[in-house]
């Protein structure tokens, strides 16, 4: 069984972070974090051209993962591969024991550093969660049998904080029909947000791992209120961001804080930590949570 | 209706450079309705190939450009005009140009861009509404299409992509899944979003598809 599976089945707070593949071949960075944080998360995202930005992929970098003692959970989405590759890219993660799945729709790709290519959407996020419980029943998604069974831990995302409220969460409901087991939300800065949330989704089917991302400077958290959906930092937060001397540091005292109250309150069943080029701070994040 | 876009003068210019003696042929339908293929664009595109020292030897209107028996024959009535020529410009949709060279030996070069199948909202303003799937997925939509206006074609509602109801892709057009979830709510019709569809059959629109009614027809009678 998977290990984050296995802590949130029984209760447990667990905590995730998130790493991008390297443009490159050259994976000696993310390896020197990855064991920074090894034993102390239960999973480790592997984002799947993240921003539809070219890069080594998920899968890859999930096996080198777990063959370090990490516990990977591969992100995919529906932009690059059409129901053929999913389900084969979905096969070959469990040939390498890897059994996290958090299934996307994918940035488009006008958004990433290719705006030429041709995006694929053959199977929306939900597709891909009924390609990969179909998988797991031991058949394709035309009914053909499989040699081999694949087991997954299925997980998706959600938005909480999005205008309406009520078009992510009836969305959030179909993932969990379609086997989605686990929730990593974009990230959350306030806490209001998270407690209407926990109310609107309280009798789903499914755990829900707050998105975490530690500010490194008030610029960065303009652009995210301007720029990414779903992102709201509050002013106070951006305030003590802009009164502190190390700004990289009140960063990850503001993350660490958060996820206390977010535990002290039962907010979330856990939190998924992104760190967006800073993964080396994520032991620190740890520490200041008291994870 | 099929919108059309002008191709550039550079393009047009390439195009025609082995080219002296030029007809030209345009489509009384989409492409007059869109401005790019009726007589008045014609005339247009005449006075500036004549201004470039081309020689028009003929236009017409085809009514409409993609009918193919029409065209043959509207064909054979330009034989004068055709005679001397070296090339047929045409402002018509691919598919018009593509039924105009099927009716002339001719090289037939197109003037416009063929851009989607849209709506006309006023004058000069055209916004893409139907991608021909073969499958119309209107009936449960609120007759809005989510193939077209999601710019990831999303069949079980919304990414996570929207700001201020607008899409990541272009911060002009509206989120189309918010628009489908508004618009069923009003049509007392959520309960129709709520059930997980399965994935599109990209089958129905494999390209080329044919339709043919007359087998379709003949069979029905001989049964």
């Amino acid at each position: 069984m998977s290990l984050l599976k296995e802590t949130l089945d029984r209760g447990g707070f667990a905590v995730t972070a998130e790493m991008a593949p390297p443009k490159g071949t050259d994976f000696a960075h993310l390896l020197e974090c990855a064991k920074a944080i090894k034993g102390r998360v239960h999973g480790v995202n592997v984002t799947d051209f993240q921003s539809a930005v070219m890069r080594a992929t998920s899968l890859v970098t999930c096996k080198l993962l777990k063959d370090e003692g990490l516990e990977p959970v591969l992100q995919i989405t529906g932009r690059d591969r059409n129901r053929i590759a999913i389900q084969g890219e979905l096969l070959s993660a469990s040939v390498f024991g890897i059994k996290n799945v958090l299934s996307l729709t994918g940035d488009h790709t006008v958004v990433g550093d290719h705006p030429q290519a041709k995006p694929v959407y053959d199977l929306d996020c939900i597709g891909i969660l009924q390609a990969a419980t179909i998988l797991a029943g031991g058949k394709d998604m035309v009914g053909n049998e499989l040699k081999g069974t694949p087991e997954f831990y299925l997980g998706a995302s959600v938005t909480p904080r999005f205008d309406p409220l009520d078009v992510q969460i009836f969305k959030m409901e179909k993932k969990v029909k379609a086997g989605a087991r686990f929730f990593q939300t974009q990230a959350v800065y306030d806490l209001e947000t998270m407690r209407v949330f926990r109310e609107k989704t309280k009798g789903m089917d499914a755990k829900v791992l707050a998105g975490i991302i530690p500010l490194k400077s008030v610029g960065m958290a303009r652009f995210m209120n301007n720029n990414v959906p779903g992102i709201h930092v509050p002013e106070d937060v951006i305030a003590r961001i802009k009164a502190a001397e190390d700004k990289v540091k009140e960063g990850i005292q503001i993350a660490g804080e958060f996820i206390r109250q977010l535990r002290e309150e039962n907010l979330c069943d856990g939190v998924h930590i992104m760190a967006i080029g800073a993964e080396e701070n994520v032991p620190a994040i740890l520490d200041a949570a008291g994870l | 209706m099929i919108i059309s876009q002008k191709k550039s003068q550079e393009e047009l210019l390439d195009f025609l450079k082995g080219s002296q003696k030029i007809a030209i042929t345009g489509c009384s339908q989409c492409a007059s309705t869109c401005k790019v293929g009726g007589e008045e664009e014609i005339l247009e595109l005449k006075a500036w190939l004549e201004e470039e020292g081309k020689k028009i030897t003929g236009y017409r209107v085809l009514d409409p450009a993609c009918n193919l028996l029409k065209t043959t024959k509207d064909i054979k009535k330009m034989k004068e005009e055709l005679k001397d020529a070296d090339a047929i410009l045409s402002v018509a949709c691919g598919d018009g140009t593509q039924t105009v060279a099927k009716a002339v030996k001719l090289p037939v070069y197109p003037g416009v861009d063929t851009m989607f199948i849209g709506e006309i909202e006023r004058v000069g303003q055209y916004e893409e509404s139907c991608r021909a799937c073969g499958e119309c997925e209107l009936g449960w939509t609120g007759s809005i299409c989510p193939i077209t206006r999601c710019a990831k074609g999303l069949i079980n509602g919304p990414c996570g992509g929207a700001k201020d109801k607008k899409c990541e892709v272009n911060k002009e057009n509206d989120c189309a899944w918010i628009m489908i979830y508004e618009k069923m709510r009003e049509l007392g019709q959520l309960d129709k979003l709520m059930e997980v569809r399965e994935p599109k059959n990209f089958q129905k629109s494999n390209n080329p598809r044919k339709i043919n009614l007359r087998e379709a027809n003949k069979e029905a009678v001989e049964a």
